[in-house]
């Protein structure tokens, strides 16, 4: 199983998802941002960091690299792409997910480990949880807080499209607690928190976050 | 005005120039009159007046550093002090380069930029040694913590360190934040990097090779930066220039692009991969000129500069001004003819500007032409290695002994108050507001970072071999006395790092102390040195480097001394690493070490009775060294489930770290005088939790370590039997809530600089 991982200039979390990737069985593959090439991956990760330094807004430069074209005429096709944080942020910039990330309330950078609550466990990258599990991986942002029009809210929590939320105290105001959310078909998923980040007893809070990964190997299979 | 050339200078031997307020002395104009045969010229007059400055040449400094060349030569030092950061060897092939480096001045006049570079240039000099930086820590001093411009500076410091390192991809694993007046008008911000590389990837600042091309890389030049280290910025200058008139005042603290860095690291890791250059420097302090200079002065032939290559971002900057340009996120290597087009494909591929500037040459100067006329020519080791030195007058501080003989109170009339006290107080109390702006997860390699007493990186995932690092700068104890007090620095370091389970292997420091020219500072600057050499020969450790601070004072009134000691540890297997914080009911809970009722320049002391006199701890290196080699033996063996170092707050402070870092309570109980017990802030001590309290007795007996049982985890209380109880929800209301009532506001308070600030560097 190949998952892609795209490096922009400034990506930062791009070795920690690969290796994310390899726990959790899969093969991950190195993409180019400057390049057409997805090179035959079954998925994509947009990893976190600082593409393009979060000039003009965050993610917005990243969201026009040539491959990202490919990214998202492929992801309306059914390619699973999962946007961690500045991933997320590129996604929305894309148009693959609806919202917007901004400034934290608080306005600072902020780091924790985190509780969330998985609302959706039918995506292609959380099908390893169950709806309801509450589960523990590290948020780390400075834009983060997400935010839509009432009514667009209103819409995406009617359709389901909350797949994460943060419990036990919102990091940074999102709203309605919103930490991820995915497209119509549960195919595209974005998330500020760092699933990455969770793969390891040595090294983070737990082992959380490795559904994402694993979730998605098995979304291939079935596909 | 015409531009000065090296022809013009030679013709007007008596022209007046005006080096005074470039920061040189009489002497030190005429020797350079002397080296050149001529006066210098414009360009060349700027050159030297920032290398010869305090910053870059270590002048003051010099003569004491070189106790630290004496110490016997260590295996694991594989490049030593000189470079732009010592390295080790950690085994397996690894090296490891570590360094600390102050922005002190630059982070006072403007705390977000002046922090943000600080943390960018320690990571050129990490990245310049051929190594991937893979952390940072941040040592940090303010005024009173209440203090209107505490809350000025802190927030901004903060945000920039963080702002910086997030930005890089670089895990914050440590550091510390103290406060005291004494750096009220000077704050410090200390910041360290550590990188990791293959033994056969080390790279050196030379420039070696006729004919080898010099590529400077990275950020344009600009007009940021000058003035850092003297007055170019000013008129007079600007007229003599090149008769055009540039923009009069430019701001002397430099502006971070910590993107531009981060795609400066990548290019430069592939270029070192590729092995496309045969030497390289990064452009700091003193910028072309010192990169420049330094480079031509290491290796064996002279340089030719076409200073009109040089891509700006202000086109009226006057050669002297690019030249002394401190603009950040800039390189210059050495890059052999052949291997050119390959390094400028790198630098296109990551967007990293790069322009062949120049070229070694066979002959021995330096030289630097504009407009097609000649504007330096000098010897470059004059410049760069051979500035002045100077053995300045000492003397011991007159208030020194009336200092030492105000011994502190030595009994506490309510336990309980002066334990809240000492926990709630800006120094004791929780850090969380300052580390959650920092990214300790960026790189997934972090195994333990801030509250911890030592930070730990792995470095290979195969084999799990890592290292662990410390920073320690208690400046109370060497305000008492400094030559105690550096090796106090240094045993809580070393301390640190073989609580974690890590063997100490090497020492970096950052000596952060008031004005040279003051003989009681000049003594206080010679006995930390004297006392960090004696500490590391008697623990067989390098030191690999350093950096040197001076001038650290607000009008005649110089800070406190503070030598900041980083030790670096190497785990042959972090998975055996020792955690800090208690997790588990029914441990036992023990003291390694032994107590004394030490109360000179301890928390206690400063927080209840606002006391600052006597001796500080008695040092005993042979009591940490046996303590540290039981430590990594129990870390080896898995016998104990926490440990935490007892330093400043004594045990009260470490008992309450423990005890809320997981809500894990503890019954014990004192013996002896309970003042001395729990607030005397005697070395060599460790608590440490174990479910085998009979091996690890058993252990610490052969290493010759006392052992006193405190008790046993468990509850939602801290009781000390006899004396008090502290219900774990109160104790953690009052050491967690100290700093947010300070620095809680978001907003970043608009201030401006007082009077009697000396920016330098």
């Amino acid at each position: 199983m190949r998952i892609g991982v795209i490096t922009f200039p400034g990506s930062l979390d791009d070795g920690d998802a690969a290796r994310a990737v390899r726990l959790a069985g899969g093969e991950p593959v190195s993409l180019w941002h400057a390049e057409h090439d997805l090179k035959d991956v079954d998925a994509v990760v947009l990893p976190g960091g600082f593409s393009y330094g979060d000039y003009l807004r965050a993610g917005a430069i990243a969201a026009r690299a040539p491959l990202m074209r490919d990214v998202v005429a492929r992801a309306r096709q059914g390619l699973p792409v999962l946007g961690i944080c500045n991933g997320f942020q590129v996604l929305c910039e894309s148009g693959l997910l609806p919202g917007a990330l901004t400034r934290n309330s608080h306005l600072h950078f902020r780091n924790r480990d985190q509780q969330l609550l998985v609302a959706r466990a039918d995506t292609a990258w959380t099908s390893s949880y169950t709806a309801g599990q509450r589960i523990t991986i590290p948020v780390k942002n400075g834009e983060g807080r997400y935010v839509a029009a009432p009514a667009e809210l209103d819409r995406l929590e009617g359709e389901g499209r909350v797949v994460v939320r943060y419990v036990n105290g919102n990091p940074n105001g999102s709203s309605r607690d919103i930490a991820g959310v995915c497209s119509e078909d549960g195919r595209v998923v974005g998330l500020m928190p760092h699933p990455e980040h969770a793969v390891e007893e040595l090294t983070g809070p737990g082992t959380d976050g490795l559904g994402f990964f694993t979730s998605v190997l098995a979304a291939v299979v079935a596909a | 005005m015409s531009l000065d050339t090296v022809e013009l200078a030679a013709r007007t031997p008596d022209d007046e120039q005006p080096y005074a307020e470039l920061g040189l002395r009489a002497e030190e104009y005429q020797r350079i009159k002397d080296i050149l045969g001529r006066r210098p010229t414009t360009a060349e007059l700027a050159m030297y007046s920032v290398m010869w400055s305090e910053h870059c040449s270590y002048k003051s400094s010099k003569v004491h550093l070189r106790r630290f060349g004496d110490l016997p030569p260590s295996d694991a030092l594989l490049v030593g002090i000189g470079e732009n950061a010592g390295v080790v060897d950690v085994g397996d092939g690894y090296a490891v380069t570590f360094k600390v480096e102050s922005h002190n001045h630059p982070s006072y006049v403007e705390p977000y930029q002046g922090a943000a570079t600080g943390v960018g240039g320690i990571v050129r000099d990490i990245l310049t040694m051929g190594a991937r930086p893979v952390a940072v820590m941040d040592s940090l001093r303010f005024g009173r913590a209440d203090a209107p411009d505490t809350a000025r500076v802190l927030p901004g410091v903060v945000a920039g360190v963080g702002g910086y390192g997030n930005c890089l991809g670089l895990p914050n694993i440590g550091g510390e934040l103290l406060f005291d007046d004494c750096y009220a008008g000077n704050p410090l911000v200390n910041a360290l990097c550590v990188g990791v590389m293959r033994h056969e990837d080390v790279r050196l600042a030379k420039a070696e090779g006729t004919g080898n091309k010099v590529v400077l890389f990275g950020a344009r030049t600009g007009g940021d930066g000058i003035g850092g280290v003297s007055v170019l910025a000013s008129e007079t200058f600007d007229d003599s220039a090149d008769g055009q008139r540039g923009p009069a005042k430019r701001p002397s603290v430099q502006v971070g692009d910590p993107f531009t860095e981060k795609l400066l690291i990548e290019a430069c890791l592939e270029i070192f991969a590729a092995d496309l250059v045969t030497g390289i420097q990064d452009l700091g302090g003193a910028g072309l000129s010192c990169a420049t200079s330094e480079l031509a002065s290491a290796g064996t032939g002279g340089m030719h500069i076409d200073l009109d290559a040089v891509p700006l971002r202000d086109s009226t900057l006057t050669p002297a001004e690019i030249l002394m340009s401190e603009s950040q996120e800039r390189m210059c290597a050495i890059v052999e003819p052949d291997e050119v087009d390959a390094f400028l494909a790198v630098c296109r591929k990551w967007d990293v500007p790069a322009t062949v500037i120049g070229e070694v040459t066979d002959g021995d100067r330096l030289v630097v032409d504009w407009h097609g006329q000649r504007i330096v020519d000098v010897p470059p080791r004059t410049v760069a290695h051979e500035g002045p030195v100077y053995e300045r007058p000492m003397a011991p501080p007159a208030d020194l002994d009336a200092l030492q003989a105000d011994a502190p109170p030595s009994s506490s009339a309510d336990l309980r108050a002066d334990w809240l006290a000492v926990v709630s107080s800006p120094d004791g109390a929780d850090k969380t507001w300052v580390t959650e702006q920092y990214d300790r997860y960026v790189r997934g390699n972090t195994v333990l970072a801030q509250p911890e007493d030592a930070g730990v990186v792995r470095i290979d995932e195969q084999s799990n071999r890592g290292i662990a690092l410390a920073l320690d700068g208690n400046a109370r104890f060497a305000r008492l006395d400094p030559y105690t007090g550096a090796q106090l620095n240094l045993a809580e370091a070393y301390r640190n790092v073989a609580v974690s389970g890590a063997r100490p292997l090497a020492v970096t420091n950052c000596l952060n102390f008031g004005s040279p020219e003051e003989p009681e500072v000049m003594w206080q600057f010679a006995e930390a040195v004297r006392g960090l050499a004696d500490g590391c020969r008697e623990l067989g450790l390098p030191v690999t480097g350093g950096n040197v601070s001076l001038y650290n004072q607000t009008g005649e009134t110089a800070i406190n001394p503070t030598p900041v000691i980083g030790v670096l540890g190497v785990h042959e297997d972090v998975t055996r690493r020792v955690p800090g914080g208690w997790r588990a009911d029914g441990e036992t809970v023990l003291l390694l070490g032994e107590t004394r009722p030490e109360f000179g320049g301890s928390a206690w002391a400063a927080v209840v009775h606002g006391h600052l006199g006597g001796r500080p701890p008695a040092l005993d290196l042979t009591a940490e060294r046996a303590l540290a080699e039981l430590m990594v033996r129990l870390a080896a063996e898995g016998l104990v489930s926490s440990a935490h170092d007892v330093a400043d707050g004594g045990l009260a402070q470490a008992l309450t770290e423990s005890a809320l870092r997981y809500g894990t309570g503890a019954r014990l109980g004192l013996a002896g005088d309970p003042t001395a017990a729990l607030f005397s802030e005697s070395v060599a001590r460790v608590v440490v939790t174990t479910a085998d309290a009979g091996a690890v007795r058993a252990a610490a007996e052969a290493a010759g370590v006392p052992v006193t049982e405190l008790g046993t985890t468990g509850g939602d209380a801290l009781v000390v039997d006899g004396a008090l109880e502290l219900p774990l929800a109160e104790l953690r209301e009052a050491w967690t809530a100290t700093l947010p009532a300070l620095f809680g506001s978001p907003e970043v308070a608009v201030g401006t600089v007082p009077a009697g600030t000396v920016p330098t560097s």
